[in-house]
Parts: C-alpha cells; sequence; structure tokens
C-alpha cells in the first residue's frame, strides 16, 4: 500500500461523502413509520442514533458511520473512522460497548493495508470501552471502513438534538476547518504540521467530552459532521422549535482553514450544505464568505456541539478546555424566523 | 481556455493557479460543476482578479480578468 495512496481511491472524503441532509429527508420520506413505545429515539427527529429502551435503567443506543478514506495512512483511517462512528452514541449522552465493522475493499489494496485499517479500528474501540466482535466486508470500486456500535444510556439521561431551550449556550468541542483543510491537503498546500493536528483532532474520541457534559445541565446534543456547523444547527433548531444565535466572532476553527477557503479549497459538500441552509439562516452582512464556508464545511469525526443551561456553561467550558479547544460559540433563543441567525 | 470538465476539487482550482503562472491577463474557464465554478470564483478574486461567469445546462464559462 506504500506505493498507494489511500484517498486517491475515494471521489469523496470522509463525511463529505455523506448524501446531503435535503436530499436523505426526501429520500426517507414516506417509509414505513413503526410505532413502539419502545423507541425512544427513530430518525423521525435526524438524530445521531436510535435509542430503545429495555427498561427503567436501561436504554440501548444503536449507530452505524462508514465512509471513504480521509487520509492515506491506513492504521489512522480506521482510527479517524472508529472515533466517528463512536461518536454518536456520545452524542446520545451514552456508553458505547460493542461494534461491528463494516468494510469496503479494492483489489489494489494489500493485506497489509486492510489489517492496518482494522487495526487502527480495533485500538480505537478498546480506548472507548467497547468491544469489536465481528463484522462484514465486501468488494467495491472504493476502500470505506467504519463500525456500527452499541452502546448504553440512562432512559432519563438522553441527549437528543432536540431538546435545546430558549437562554441555552451552546459550546462546540472541536475546531472546524477540516473539510477545507484535507481539500487544501490534496492541492499540496497544506504543512505537515498542520496535518498531523487535524489528523490527531478527527482520531481524537469524544469520550472526555461526553464524561464532562453528563456531570451538568445539558438539554441537547449532537455532533458536527457531514452537515457542517449550520447545518447540525438547523436540525437541533428546528427540532427543539427554537432559533440558535451564532456568535461569528465566538466559533472555534483551525485559522488557515480561513486563508484556504479564500482561495477555494472549498468541498461540494459545503455547497450542499450552504444550499440546505438556505432560507432557513440569517448571516449578517459582517460576517466575511470565508468564515461562512468554514460554517458550512463539512467535518469528519467533529467535536460535540452542546446545549447547555447558562447557569452551567461556563463550569463545563472550564472541564473541556483541560483537554479540547472548546468554545461558546452561540445561544438559543425562542423560535425566531429563521432555525440559525449568524452575526 | 481551461477546461476543467470531469475533474473534482481541488484540480479544477490547481488548473487555474498553473494557467495564471504564465502570467496572462485574462483566462476563460470551463467547469462543468457549482463546486468548480464556486471555487474558481473565489481563487481568482483571492489572486486580484475580476470574475464572472454564467451557466448554460449545467456548464460553467467562467471570464477571469486582472484587476487594473
Amino acid at each position: 500500500m506504500d506505493n498507494i495512496k489511500l484517498t486517491k481511491l475515494a471521489a469523496c472524503a470522509g463525511c463529505g461523502a455523506k448524501v446531503g441532509a435535503g436530499t436523505l429527508s426526501q429520500l426517507l420520506d414516506g417509509l414505513p413509520v413503526i410505532k413502539d413505545e419502545k423507541l425512544l429515539v427513530g430518525f423521525d427527529k435526524s438524530d445521531d442514533a436510535a435509542v430503545y429502551k429495555i427498561n427503567d435503567d436501561m436504554a440501548l443506543v444503536q449507530t452505524l458511520d462508514f465512509f471513504p478514506p480521509i487520509v492515506d495512512d491506513p492504521w489512522l483511517f480506521g482510527q479517524i473512522a472508529a472515533a466517528n462512528a463512536i461518536s454518536d452514541v456520545y452524542a446520545m449522552g451514552g456508553e458505547p460497548k460493542l461494534a461491528l465493522n463494516i468494510m469496503t475493499v479494492i483489489e489494489a489494496m494489500t493485506r497489509e493495508a486492510i489489517h492496518e485499517i482494522l487495526r487502527g479500528g480495533y485500538e480505537k474501540a478498546f480506548e472507548a470501552g467497547a468491544i469489536i466482535s465481528g463484522g462484514h466486508t465486501i468488494n467495491d470500486t472504493e476502500p470505506k471502513y467504519g463500525l456500527s456500535v452499541t452502546g448504553f444510556v440512562h432512559p432519563k439521561k438522553i441527549l437528543t438534538n432536540s431538546g435545546a431551550r430558549p437562554g441555552d449556550v451552546l459550546i462546540l468541542t472541536k475546531p472546524l476547518g477540516i473539510g477545507i483543510i484535507t481539500t487544501a491537503a490534496k492541492a499540496g498546500l497544506v504543512p505537515e504540521a498542520l496535518t498531523a493536528k487535524i489528523n490527531q483532532q478527527m482520531a481524537e474520541l469524544n469520550r472526555k467530552s461526553r464524561d464532562n457534559m453528563v456531570n451538568y445541565e445539558v438539554h441537547s446534543c449532537t455532533d458536527v459532521t457531514g452537515f457542517s456547523l449550520i447545518g447540525h444547527c438547523c436540525e437541533m433548531a428546528e427540532g427543539s422549535n427554537a432559533t440558535i444565535n451564532l456568535m461569528a466572532a465566538g466559533i472555534n476553527y483551525h485559522k488557515e482553514a480561513l486563508e484556504y477557503a479564500s482561495m477555494g479549497m472549498i468541498p461540494a459538500g459545503a455547497y450542499k450544505n450552504r444550499d440546505f441552509a438556505e432560507g432557513r439562516t440569517e448571516i449578517s452582512a459582517s460576517v466575511s464568505l470565508p468564515l461562512a464556508d468554514i460554517m458550512f464545511d463539512p467535518q469528519t469525526s467533529g467535536g460535540l456541539l452542546i446545549s447547555v443551561a447558562e447557569k452551567d456553561s461556563q463550569h463545563l467550558l472550564n472541564d473541556l478546555l483541560h483537554h479540547t479547544d472548546a468554545a461558546i460559540i452561540g445561544y438559543v433563543s425562542e423560535a425566531g424566523e429563521k432555525a440559525v441567525v449568524v452575526k | 481556455m481551461i477546461d476543467t470538465s470531469g475533474l473534482s476539487c481541488p484540480e479544477p482550482v490547481i488548473m487555474v493557479k498553473k494557467a495564471m503562472e504564465s502570467g496572462e491577463d485574462s483566462y476563460t474557464v470551463i467547469a462543468d460543476n457549482r463546486t468548480a465554478f464556486e471555487n474558481i470564483t473565489r481563487f481568482a478574486a483571492h489572486q486580484g482578479f475580476g470574475v464572472s461567469g454564467e451557466e448554460n445546462d449545467g456548464v460553467y464559462t467562467i471570464r477571469i480578468e486582472r484587476n487594473k
């Protein structure tokens, strides 16, 4: 695999390969929805994972995520894909316990490369306290890897993406700009140190952030991935019947992404995200175009977007700052004309 | 004329970047998708060029001229 670049084998990288939110809702429209009082979270609210109540103390969290390579190192790709898949359980406030591999391979890949992808996934799952107990691998025209993850959460402590309340403060735990920087990297513009930094960020579990947030009065949570910050904010705002106000000056992003965005190093997914948000979002004229591009940028293995009671927001931020570059990026208000307002 | 048809980002931008290294004052670029159109537009503006474009049946024709 040394002479073949993994990212060259895929048309779309990482979460940028995700079908757009607008298209997805059309695809799901009209499918039979089976009511089951034990199904606490289904796909009616575009949430991160399904949650099924087992008893009064325990609910099952089930999710699946996979994508084509976002990096060339197969071991790192395995780690990132696993961290990204497991994140959906953390975003529901849960703890991952069991996982299954989902993988596609192509003939050009060596056995060592495939093994390294799996090793990365196993190591990351182990770090998360989950066991990979099997999986399914098929041949395809491009490589893909991810996990189906099962976790547990207390039924009264489920954090959906539709519980945000007016007055809440919004915290984002990982800086934005991953899609733009990986696009710029394909153009050979990104220094090695920055590549190493974002690779490390993508492979980082949201575990500690989840462990921090469950200690506070958090009303809603999701992870920011392919639909971008604004896309995920639209879902949270509409699901919560509220408006999300983002403060452009407070948003955490990799500064280099601003320059790359202004050079046109923007992945196709960002434009899909912009289309999805059109009509639901109001962006102040004072927000620069490259900064808005960053807010529409698809993130791979992005951070948690946490809607927390204002009284707890500074305490939670202080805890998160011990191990992340988290920031307070906005607040929730009563539902206005738009789902998301950026100032 | 720079034809970026069939290429996915960031390659169309890289093609335009390379062409600009010739130092000419104006270019016409063809793109077959909106991402390439938007990205080339941003790149040209960033490099100090004026940009105008039109779309016809999914084919974008972009005119780039150095700001005087």
